[in-house]
């Protein structure tokens, strides 16, 4: 830390620097006078400075927070680590680019996590941008690290269909009455993992990475509900709508990854396993952009109790006028 | 000084700033690189994206190499997008005309995006691919072949149906769009029903008809029977805050009371979750700057 303040010097003065008026006004009015009238763009650079601080010591220092995974990641990790390899598994991203800084992490170690498995990876999307999310995740993990696997014997994006839960509906029973070709533009039989593939009951676990509608809950309510038997779920959620998820846990969802605490958690029991004792730093994600949410949460629990105090020292002010 | 001429000099700096960081330091900033692969025996390249590391140890082993390349595309997709989150975040500060063309560009390209996707994704494999297999076979999807190239003429319903809707834009007769109208309300009604139904009514009476005294292998299992009796007592204290058939006094006011604490609980672990979540974009979007843009971080060891 103490290196890091020495040769960042001039990132310690830019706050310092940005926050002068702020402590001036402080010394002017008094801590009430200047909280009560606070103008709110003050908020916002403390918001800047909690998450931009913590983002470039970690990029500077390549140091992460600890994490302890919780009994739901590693539910998750469990219900892919009981897999054998050449099972079936069926990824579904839905989500886009504006959730990527939760669910990127997530999808990155769920395809390391299925490659390291072995297992069979059958791709699909239900948001139209959720194609290129798995691109991206292919790009990033299987083409990069794992070029001995081959697409169509190990791997296949079958691309974004419309029809949100519909889609879910159809091909819980025939796969190929909405997908005909994979998104190269191959026809399904021509693509070797594909034969014997008739519908999604097939697959030995589904894996949801879910933003939003449709995503984890029309899995849940489209899939598992009518066949609980034969089609298990695990999935990662954005922040916004894991807490929609958890009322079926355990029951429907078996494990959830809650935002990018999850994500973190999650990473850290594959990377924990299968990364070696020098991981790539593109697989801890996650574990970095913890930083920043340990000092935003402060910075908001410290406004939150700041904002209570204040509201009850007005309140009583008032009464005694 | 006037506040405008203060932020018109930051905003200079800050561009001299950028600009001699650009050209004149050592490491640069925000440059893309791609790696160029033939495809077909070398009748097409595709061009991959690929690292400023993976082009400085081709360079050095070869410096006329030409399979890592500086991509003039992707570098000003790269700006574009920089002065777009930066343009997004400047509303913080207020309205402003950035702002303003941030919000119609992404406006406008989310639409094209999604109507293209739905014509290639959808219209051409699903609808005349079915209904005209050869005509995609010739046009656009040589891959198209076997049984699921098998034509199916039900599918006219769906184009007829589809047709009716667009009669929306005519004139004359737009009583003809609400039929098909009808039709997508009462199907994804009926789906939407059953799927409460099964997946929330019922399986959520079932998730919550616990046991408040768990005995596991033998012997009292404390922390799993509190669990359970919490979620009995919050569904039921959140069931009867919601039940206004009776008046919320003694027994029922108590529960009603107990259901407000479960229900403010909820609300503040979601309010908690929708912070994370808004700290991560957040994150995300700085760390693009830091990284992808200026050069200032390297997390993934990108530029070694």
């Amino acid at each position: 830390m103490r290196d890091f303040l020495i040769h960042q010097w001039w990132l310690l003065a830019a706050v310092i620097g940005s926050l002068v008026p702020l402590i001036l006004q402080f010394a002017r009015r008094g801590f009430t006078g200047t909280l009560l009238e606070l103008d709110r763009r003050w908020i916002f650079l403390l918001m800047l400075w909690s998450v931009l601080v913590p983002i470039y010591y970690v990029g500077v220092t390549g140091r992460t927070f600890p994490e302890v995974p919780s009994a739901l990641s590693r539910a998750v990790f469990d219900e892919i680590e009981r897999l054998k390899p050449g099972d079936p598994v069926l990824l579904s991203f839905d989500y886009d680019p504006t959730a990527e800084g939760e669910l990127g992490p997530m999808a990155t170690a769920f395809v390391r996590h299925a490659v390291e498995k072995k297992l069979r990876m059958y791709f699909m999307a239900l948001w139209p941008v959720g194609a290129q999310m798995i691109d991206n995740t292919i790009d990033k993990v299987i083409r990069a690290d794992f070029p001995d696997l081959v697409y169509g014997r190990d791997y296949v994006n079958l691309g974004y269909k419309s029809g949100n839960e519909g889609v879910i509906k159809v091909i819980l029973t025939n796969l190929r009455a909405l997908y005909t070709t994979d998104t190269k533009g191959t026809a399904l039989q021509d693509i070797p993992m594909m034969r014997g593939i008739e519908n999604i009951q097939q697959m030995k676990l589904v894996i949801n990475v879910g933003a939003g509608y449709p995503g984890t809950k029309e899995w849940v309510q489209y899939a598992v509900i009518p066949y609980p038997d034969k089609i298990r779920l695990v999935a990662g959620n954005t922040g916004v709508q894991a807490t929609q998820i958890y009322p079926y846990v355990p029951l429907q969802v078996p494990g959830l990854l809650g935002a990018i605490k999850g994500a973190a958690e999650y990473e850290k029991l594959v990377i924990d396993k299968y990364g070696g004792p020098n991981p790539d730093p593109k697989y801890l994600d996650g574990l970095r952009r913890m930083g920043p949410q340990l000092f935003a949460h402060l910075l908001v629990i410290g406004l939150i109790v700041v904002a209570n105090v204040l509201y009850f020292l007005n309140r009583r002010r008032e009464r005694h006028t | 000084m006037r506040r405008e001429n203060i932020w018109t000099i930051v905003m200079l700096v800050g561009l001299a700033a950028l600009i001699g960081r650009a050209t004149l330091t050592s490491t640069g900033m925000g440059r893309e690189y791609v790696r160029a692969v033939p495809v077909a025996n070398g009748q097409w390249t595709e061009y991959q994206p690929a690292t400023y590391g993976q082009y400085l140890r081709a360079v050095n082993g070869n410096p006329a190499q030409t399979e890592y390349l500086f991509s003039w595309s992707r570098t000003i997709g790269l700006w574009a997008a920089a002065f777009f989150t930066l343009a997004v975040f400047s509303f913080l500060f207020g309205d402003n005309p950035i702002y303003k063309v941030a919000e119609a560009v992404l406006v406008g390209v989310s639409a094209a995006y999604w109507i293209v996707v739905a014509f290639w994704d959808v219209i051409v494999p699903n609808l005349i691919g079915k209904i005209s297999p050869a005509t995609i076979q010739n046009w656009a999807m040589p891959g198209l072949t076997g049984p699921d190239a098998a034509r199916d003429l039900w599918y006219l319903i769906p184009l007829i149906l589809g047709i009716m809707l667009l009669w929306r834009l005519a004139p004359k007769g737009t009583w003809i769009s609400r039929w098909p109208l009808a039709f997508v309300i009462g199907s994804f009604a009926g789906l939407q029903m059953i799927a409460f139904l099964h997946g929330d009514f019922l399986a959520q009476l079932r998730n919550t008809v616990l046991p408040v005294i768990v005995m596991n292998q033998g012997t009292f299992d404390p922390s799993t029977s509190f669990k359970n009796l919490l979620i009995v007592a919050g569904v039921l204290c959140g069931v009867v805050y919601f039940f206004f058939s009776f008046e919320h006094t003694g027994i029922v006011g108590k529960m009603a009371q107990g259901g407000i604490w479960f229900l403010m609980i909820t609300f503040g672990a979601a309010f908690g979750y929708t912070v994370m979540g808004r700290i991560a974009l957040l994150a995300i979007r700085l760390e693009f700057l830091l990284d992808d843009w200026l050069w200032l971080i390297d997390p993934t060891n990108k530029r070694v």
